[in-house]
């Protein structure tokens, strides 16, 4: 905190740029998705296992069965989601160089977005028989 | 980005031996952290042996004989001695204290380690500059803010709403908790840290208190509250047996209660 200017008083450093008044939405869809993870990652584990040998056509048909592509689609924005989440909170935390901070939050933005996109088309695709 | 090694000027020498009297019955070491900005030199550790069958049973009874007859130069804050002031906070055998109520028996044996509290810039010696801590205090206003006309006598409270503010009054802001906080570390510059939000909740929760919602808005924010990944060293290390954490999860829970 010796960056501070001395020359300003203290309580100026300490308001800074005020409350962003959110934090709480971040918060809640945290928990949310942690919720949701501790169904399914279980459910993708078991499934994983399952398959475990299986040939390319039975584990295709696995997850082209309605029910395994719902649920591996859920899983899938669920995981994605929650990571981007953990990756900005982790970036808050140790990255306090701007530039670089939005940077970082950006780029973890647009490769959570685009792997849970490409997933899920990937579920999509064998699920609709394309 | 966060510091992970001590720059330079901060990387903390082999400092002076100062050996107990002859004839010391019951020496123990304590090696205290030593930095003089007017001299230009690195900070060291210096060695005091202390004669402990002639001094109090107290850390800060060391340090105050330690002063007093072995070396002058050393510089802390005391004031109370009896843990209600909050001056003598610093690191004591690894973990934030005062040093009026840590026993020197309590310390783990061998040398006692004496260090100021931790990632603050220090005045000198044990002293560390709590200026922004105070001025983060003093941000969230802590003092009863109402809309309504003050009544002819004083603001009534039931006894249940009082008991609410137990396990919160008693904080001496001391700063053994935000100081021992990795969050408040690395982020020391805007989040509030364990001991200002825990100010912040004996508010919220103060039954007499109107302001509850403004108070909430000024917390709301990723850095000022949601620094806070539950690490728990603040209820740790707090030497009055507080628990800022649960504080910090109560005024989170209340940001998802106004918006259910």
């Amino acid at each position: 905190m010796s960056h501070f200017d001395p020359l300003r008083n203290p309580i100026k450093n300490a308001r800074g740029l005020g409350s962003a008044k959110e934090g709480v939405h971040h918060f809640i869809v945290q928990r949310i998705t942690a919720l949701a993870l501790l169904v399914l990652a279980v459910y993708f584990v078991v499934l994983i296992v399952s398959l475990a040998g299986a040939d390319y056509a039975t584990a295709r048909a696995a997850v082209a069965h309605p029910c395994n592509a719902v649920l591996l689609v859920a899983f899938l924005v669920a995981m994605f989601w929650h990571g981007q989440l953990g990756m900005q909170v982790v970036i808050e935390d140790y990255v306090h160089t701007p530039w670089l901070a939005m940077s970082c939050q950006l780029a973890v933005r647009v490769a959570c977005a685009f792997a849970a996109l490409a997933s899920v088309f990937a579920v999509v695709r064998i699920a609709l028989g394309a | 980005m966060a510091e992970f090694a001590l720059p330079k000027n901060s990387k903390v020498q082999q400092g002076k031996r100062f050996p107990a009297k002859p004839g010391a019955k019951n020496v123990r070491e304590f090696r205290v952290y030593r930095w003089n900005p007017d001299d230009g030199e690195n900070p060291r550790i210096d060695t005091y042996e202390v004669d402990l069958a002639t001094c109090g049973p107290m850390v800060l009874d060391a340090l105050i004989k330690i002063k007093n007859e072995i070396d002058p130069t050393l510089t802390f804050r005391r004031s109370c001695r009896e843990g209600i002031c909050g001056s003598c906070a610093m690191n004591i055998d690894g973990t934030n204290t005062l040093a009026c109520t840590k026993a020197i028996e309590d310390c783990s044996k061998g040398d006692v380690p004496i260090y100021p509290l931790p990632h603050m810039s220090v005045v000198k010696d044990l002293v560390p500059d709590l200026t922004h801590f105070y001025a983060q205090y003093a941000s969230i206003k802590p003092w009863l803010r109402t809309q309504s006309a003050p009544p002819p006598k004083e603001r009534l409270q039931s006894k249940a709403d009082r008991a609410r503010l137990d396990g919160l009054y008693e904080c001496i802001l001391c700063a053994c908790c935000s100081t021992s906080c990795p969050s408040y570390w690395w982020n020391g510059d805007r989040y509030l840290g364990p001991a200002i939000l825990l100010q912040a909740y004996r508010w919220i929760v103060d039954s007499r208190d109107e302001d509850t919602g403004e108070r909430l808005d000024a917390l709301e924010d990723p850095f000022r509250l949601y620094r806070c990944h539950t690490i728990m060293n603040c209820t740790r290390t707090c030497p009055k047996g507080l628990n800022p954490a649960k504080a910090i999860a109560e005024i989170k829970k209340l940001m998802v209660e106004r918006r259910s």
